[in-house]
């Protein structure tokens, strides 16, 4: 290929890869010093000489203590997994199954359906909240996890089928028919024999759905009304800050917590995330 | 269980497994859940947004019919044309420097360097954390009294009196954009890069042979091949960006003086926080329409 001065790649390459990594890493840096700052330190005047903000002198974990004690961080951090966990397994197993006729089956309206489902893929959590707020209400589940678990599964189910369909079209049909004339039923053939075949699929649809229930904002902050029942995003920004003061060792500390989950499932499953936000742009 | 009721059982079994085995039953089978909780959580509200949208219904009150005056009374309304001016402003400087910026680092890493690995996955980290969660480390460092942005600029020399991140209008807005920015970078820049490993490099070398420099190279072979991708890219992300309201709700509130509002978050404002649930969904389904165009 063209061959590169050393000078060129400083210029084109390094300083900006690192503009970008400074750029991007930065703010997790900064909570993450924040989180673990003395408040002594941390509000000490940004002109004061002895102002050291990119480190902290004397760390502590007094913020962390106070999150964990004197809030129901803990509490919102379990509604968050079991909200994420059981809206992620309906929309899947929903997804699974209408990916799996769209692709597969031939029926009167399986294109207009297909379409149908990808349309309702881009309508915003924003547009519906006021009348989901009062439908909410009217099925007695307002203030329970129920509000969020079937409604997080209107912009799981259409990106779930869509990814899943794709992956379902790069599968052979001769597998299942071969299956189908040893004696398997189709719905057998389905479950014994695509399914498994589309384990990747359905590992990234899996994780990218997690991450987008564990995101959701708007649906929880309208939908919860008591502490308990919180999740962490709505529950850091409606109890931590109280009146006009913002606790910024704590506020830190709690987005310190409610991130680390994410970038451990994260980490362990980049490839297959990867695939997923990839897979659900190929329209 | 007696062996009649198995029987029976059997029997059951048996008629719903050859039931299934007609193609079109299964279909309708399969598709049931998805669409049952579609058009109840999707078409349903959609319909309900559109009729209460021409009530006055408040929180606790009986709505009235009233025609199309939320509409009418929301286009008279100065502070709702802020807002929608707003809306349109972020969201198309939000998108052209999301794009420049995530083709540039899409680009950067589809180069063969060290660590490549573990930098591309790191660049990812501002899409996967919750927004609601980062955007309060972009608050905290735009914080009028302790930010850290203008410690290092104050040190630097750039500045000698603080600068209003997010205490002034405009200052506000941008500040907004930047963080949309920055959220919206890596999920660019994947997609770009997954369309980028596509394009064979053959392609480069012969133009590079015909004498074509890097940036012709770009130009001319890189970005019509990119260009599918691109779009699809664009209206994802012209879409969340218009809808946008966590990193709102979260960095300003709106304010100062409604300079930030954006259509999602004052809808929120009129619907939740002020409780007239007619003229909130009014505001929302004014985003319809110009989601519809950008499809």
């Amino acid at each position: 290929m063209v061959i590169e001065h050393k000078w060129k790649k400083w210029v084109y390459f390094i300083i900006p890869m690192a503009g970008f990594i400074i750029f991007t890493l930065f703010p997790f840096y900064w909570m993450a010093v924040t989180s673990f700052r003395p408040d002594g330190e941390l509000y000490r005047s940004w002109r004061a000489a002895n102002a050291t903000p990119f480190w902290t002198l004397s760390p502590t974990t007094e913020h962390f203590r106070d999150l964990l004690t004197n809030t129901a961080f803990l509490q919102w951090l379990m509604n968050t997994m079991f909200v994420a966990l059981v809206a992620t397994a309906i929309s899947l197993v929903c997804g699974l199954f209408a990916g799996y006729a769209l692709s597969r089956l031939k029926f009167r309206g399986s294109e207009f359906l297909g379409t149908a489902i990808f349309i309702t893929y881009l309508v915003p959590q924003t547009l519906l909240f006021i009348p989901l707020a009062d439908i909410i209400r009217n099925m007695q589940i307002g203030n329970t996890p129920w509000a969020l678990i079937l409604t997080y599964p209107t912009f799981l189910i259409p990106f779930c089928t869509w990814l899943l369909m794709g992956y379902f079209k790069t599968i052979p049909k001769e597998l299942e028919e071969c299956a189908r004339i040893d004696g398997a039923t189709r719905f057998g053939a389905m479950v014994r024999i695509v399914f498994p075949i589309a384990i990747p699929g359905i590992l990234s649809a899996g994780i990218f759905a997690f991450t987008l229930s564990w995101n959701e904002f708007i649906y929880a902050l309208v939908f919860l009304s008591s502490v308990e029942e919180k999740t962490v995003p709505v529950g850091v920004v409606s109890e931590l800050i109280r009146g006009d003061i913002f606790f910024w060792g704590q506020l830190m500390a709690g987005a310190l917590l409610g991130s680390v989950p994410m970038a451990i499932v994260y980490s362990f499953f980049v490839e297959y995330y990867v695939a997923g936000l990839t897979g659900s742009v190929k329209g | 269980m007696t062996s009649d009721a198995l029987q029976r059982e059997r029997v059951h079994v048996s008629r719903l497994t050859r039931a299934l085995e007609n193609e079109k039953l299964l279909a309708v089978a399969l598709l049931a859940p998805a669409v049952i909780i579609l058009v109840l959580f999707i078409a349903y509200p959609f319909v309900m947004a559109i009729w209460l949208s021409l009530t006055n219904l408040r929180v606790g009150g009986v709505g009235e019919f009233v025609g199309l005056d939320n509409f009418i009374k929301a286009w008279h309304d100065t502070i709702f044309r802020t807002v929608f001016w707003n809306t349109f402003f972020y969201t198309f400087w939000a998108t052209v420097f999301k794009l420049a910026l995530g083709m540039w680092l899409a680009l950067l890493l589809n180069r063969h360097f060290r660590m490549k690995r573990i930098i591309r996955a790191s660049m990812l980290l501002p899409f996967i954390i919750p927004t609601v969660l980062s955007t309060f480390a972009w608050r905290w460092m735009f914080d009028p009294t302790f930010s850290v942005v203008n410690w290092v600029l104050y040190h630097i020399g750039f500045i000698t009196v603080r600068l209003p991140f997010l205490s002034d209008g405009d200052w506000a807005m941008w500040c907004a954009i930047l963080v949309n920015t920055w959220r919206g970078v890596p999920f660019f820049a994947i997609t770009l890069l997954a369309g980028l490993q596509t394009i064979s490099p053959d392609l480069h070398e012969a133009a590079a042979l015909d004498g074509a420099n890097a940036w012709q190279r770009f130009w001319h072979v890189t970005w019509p091949l990119l260009m599918p991708v691109t779009l699809v890219v664009v209206v994802f992300s012209v879409i969340q960006t218009f809808s946008d309201f966590q990193l709102i709700y979260v960095l300003t509130g709106g304010g100062p003086a409604n300079s930030t509002h954006l259509v999602a978050t004052y809808a929120y404002q009129l619907g939740v926080g002020t409780g007239l649930l007619g003229e909130g969904a009014a505001i929302s389904l004014f985003m319809f329409p110009v989601l519809i165009a950008v499809v």
